[in-house]
């Protein structure tokens, strides 16, 4: 089907085919819009806020408001940038982010988007959380320090590998990634290492066990492009790693 | 077992002069000095006042992650805290035998730190010293002063330190905090253009390195009475040596010798170094006190580093570098090899045969290569020893069967040397400053002391849990009137 719809983003002309999100009309065209919790390739979360744009004069997640035709979008204005920088400075003090020994670095979307907005320091009080690590099972680690509670994990498990291996437990403040078996331990569920669940963290929180650090330094995702810059090859194709 | 002058018996009654911080060292320390009313020097000190506390906070961490993680004790040397914990985890990973080009990498960019660390301690932090003079006017006695009276000096200090740092970020990543060494090997090899690169400088960086051994002889032979003597005491050695003798900053046997050059033990494999080394903890410090089991607390502390090593080694298997040794063992029938401020001599050799070892290492076409990691069988302990800029460096690991660290022990260089500093400044305080009115000038004979053993404070202080502490209550005669202690865990 050809595009014959279109809005505007920042003044900038956007096609898109019915049915498409701001963000994926946006994604397709090559346009970046801060995300954490969307990914291509899973049903739209609207939970990280981050892609908050402003949709003829209202406020609304571009990963889950369908584009319309004529609509205008603003997305790079100072307010809106300032509260995403706000927004990842909470994610940043509410878990336990330490980049510089964390194997994720350089490929790390929480951190991307940190520098892209040029976020300079956490700025708020350090919740340091006391979160714990599950490192039960063979192959892949949780380490629950650096969640950011986007449930990409849970959509992956759920929809594409259909074993349902992870869950979000508590309430506010208090919510943590949980595991869904007796034991409440990776090991003890039917996980493996090639699920999707395995991949798709956007931050250090889930990995594959022995493999840290073995890309070097200047080789990893953003050692060279910002999070905006990284190709993307198509709407469907994820923008990381 | 206290030492002399490690504790006054009446030291309420006692003038405390402090020399807080110790400048120009890595790290924050200070020195307290006990005196009576008639300047007598009844107590001397250096307090490591900082805690660090690595030991305990790796526990639970992926063991992955612990080369990168504890490399952040250090600003100055991460390198060596990374690669000891990588040589500690090669065993656990059961990679006994790395690779050509892993090994060789991992030697030159050691070699970079070396030759970084080795550059920036003598011309940043030493040379002022050395050149204007113990006493020197304080506001000349800085780096800052030798650019502007020897501006040749100062510009080829800084490009030597630049160009160890560039070595680094080749190999490494990054000039600071890099991640090129990983378990069972490295993550890059370098290509031939980058050895190209680095080769291009290489011979004026001997040059200046053999310009920067001269500086420290001359002055040796210039003052000959002052450099041997002060602050000069006799100790046992330790350090890594190559199965054949030779110094090897990477690899190696412990080699422990006594004052007078006699073997304690030679050779042994450092995955049992508990054997030999124990270490004391005292309530006055947070640094701790390692000691030669086979002779006890009291005779038992030890020197590392430059003179340790270049003093202990049957040769250097660098050229200029081998020579140079010869020439500083002959120095006077020996005297330079128990002065502290041989140190500096030894430590500008050992630059001298990083840069040579640079070269030797970018011409080799393993630097090239594509096999870059080697795994074996899973052990659930390792031990990496290291020669350290500032001497022998010891990272042990005990793992769990999911992958994640259990404990940790590092003995690092400068925790090494405790004993040796403090035994340095209670020399220079009882050559210099005994019975005098102290003056700022005077106060620096002791800071001249313990930067001779460029220590790293920092990276010294990591056991959690385990310090004794011990609160006494002592009235103006100084009789203990009460005493708290908790002793260690």
């Amino acid at each position: 089907m050809t595009k014959t719809c279109t809005f505007t983003l920042d003044g900038k002309t956007i096609p898109f085919e019915e049915g498409e999100t701001i963000m994926e009309a946006a994604s397709a065209a090559g346009v970046y819009i801060p995300h954490l919790c969307h990914h291509p390739e899973f049903k739209p979360h609207g939970s990280c806020k981050l892609c908050t744009v402003n949709i003829g004069g209202r406020l609304g997640a571009a990963c889950t408001n369908r584009a319309a035709d004529g609509m205008k979008v603003e997305s790079e204005t100072e307010a809106l940038n300032a509260d995403r920088r706000a927004l990842t400075q909470m994610l940043f003090v509410e878990g336990n982010h330490i980049c510089p020994s964390c194997e994720k670095s350089g490929n790390c979307q929480l951190q991307a988007v940190a520098y892209h907005l040029g976020m300079m320091t956490p700025h708020f009080t350090h919740f340091y959380p006391a979160r714990d690590i599950d490192a039960s099972h063979p192959d892949v680690l949780i380490e629950r320090n650096r969640c950011i509670l986007c449930e990409l994990c849970v959509r992956a498990s759920r929809d594409v590998d259909g074993k349902n291996v992870f869950g979000i437990g508590g309430r506010g403040i208090k919510s943590r990634l949980i595991v869904n078996s007796a034991s409440g331990r990776l090991a003890d569920t039917n996980m493996s290492v090639t699920d999707r669940a395995a991949e798709v963290c956007p931050t250090g929180a889930i990995l594959r066990k022995r493999h840290g650090f073995t890309v070097p330094i200047g080789k990893r995702l953003y050692d060279h492009q910002s999070i905006a810059e990284v190709p993307v090859a198509g709407m469907k194709e994820p923008r990381r790693d | 077992m206290a030492f002399p002058l490690e504790t006054a018996a009446h030291a309420a009654n006692l003038r405390r002069v402090v020399i807080e911080p110790v400048s120009r060292v890595e790290g924050h320390g200070k020195v307290t000095i006990l005196l009576d009313a008639h300047n007598k020097v009844h107590q001397v000190r250096l307090h490591i006042v900082e805690f660090r506390g690595f030991e305990k906070f790796i526990q639970g961490r992926p063991y992955w992650e612990v080369p990168v993680m504890v490399q952040r004790l250090c600003g100055i040397c991460p390198v060596s805290h990374h690669l000891a914990a990588s040589k500690a985890l090669d065993i656990i990973v059961g990679a006994r035998q790395l690779t050509p080009t892993a090994e060789k990498l991992r030697r030159l960019m050691h070699m970079g730190q070396i030759l970084q660390s080795h550059a920036l301690h003598f011309f940043h932090l030493a040379s002022p010293d050395l050149l204007f003079g113990f006493d020197a006017d304080v506001a000349k006695r800085n780096i800052v002063g030798v650019a502007a009276v020897e501006p040749e000096v100062a510009r080829k200090g800084v490009l030597l330190r630049k160009y160890g740092q560039e070595v680094i970020r080749y190999t490494a990543g990054k000039r600071v905090h890099g991640t090129g060494s990983v378990p069972g090997g490295v993550n890059k090899n370098l290509s031939r253009a980058e050895r190209v690169e680095l080769l291009g400088q290489i011979d004026t960086i001997i040059g200046w390195s053999v310009e920067a051994v001269g500086i420290i002889k001359n002055l040796f032979i210039d003052h000959a009475a002052l450099y041997k003597s002060f602050g000069r005491f006799d100790s046992n050695f330790l350090g890594l040596v190559r199965a054949d003798g030779a110094l090897d900053l990477y690899h190696g046997g412990l080699r422990a010798t006594d004052a007078g050059g006699g073997t304690i033990f030679d050779h042994a494999d450092y995955q049992n170094y508990y054997e030999y080394i124990h270490e004391e903890v005292k309530p006055w410090s947070y640094m701790k006190f390692p000691f030669i089991v086979e002779k006890g607390t009291e005779a038992g502390w030890y020197r590392v580093g430059p003179l340790a090593r270049v003093a202990q080694c049957d040769f250097i298997p660098t050229e200029r570098a081998d020579a140079e040794r010869i020439a500083f063992k002959a120095f006077d029938g020996g005297a330079a090899l128990s002065a502290p401020l041989g140190y500096h001599w030894a430590r500008m050799i050992e630059m001298l045969h990083a840069a040579e070892g640079i070269k030797e290492l970018l011409l080799d076409n393993d630097l090239s290569g594509g096999d870059l990691i080697v795994r074996g069988e899973r052990h659930l302990r390792g031990v990496g020893v290291i020669e350290a800029p500032r001497g022998t460096l010891i990272h042990h690991y005990r793992v769990n069967e999911d992958d994640q660290i259990v404990s940790a022990n590092l003995i690092v260089s400068t925790t090494s040397n405790n004993q040796a500093m403090n035994e340095a400044v209670r020399q220079v305080a009882m050559q210099y400053l005994d019975g005098r009115q102290l003056t700022e000038g005077l106060l620096n004979h002791i800071e001249v002391a313990i930067r001779a053993f460029d220590p790293c404070l920092s990276c010294a202080t990591h056991a959690l849990g385990k310090m004794p502490l011990e609160a006494e209550l002592v009235d103006a005669d100084g009789s203990v009137i009460d005493r708290l202690s908790r002793d260690t865990v």
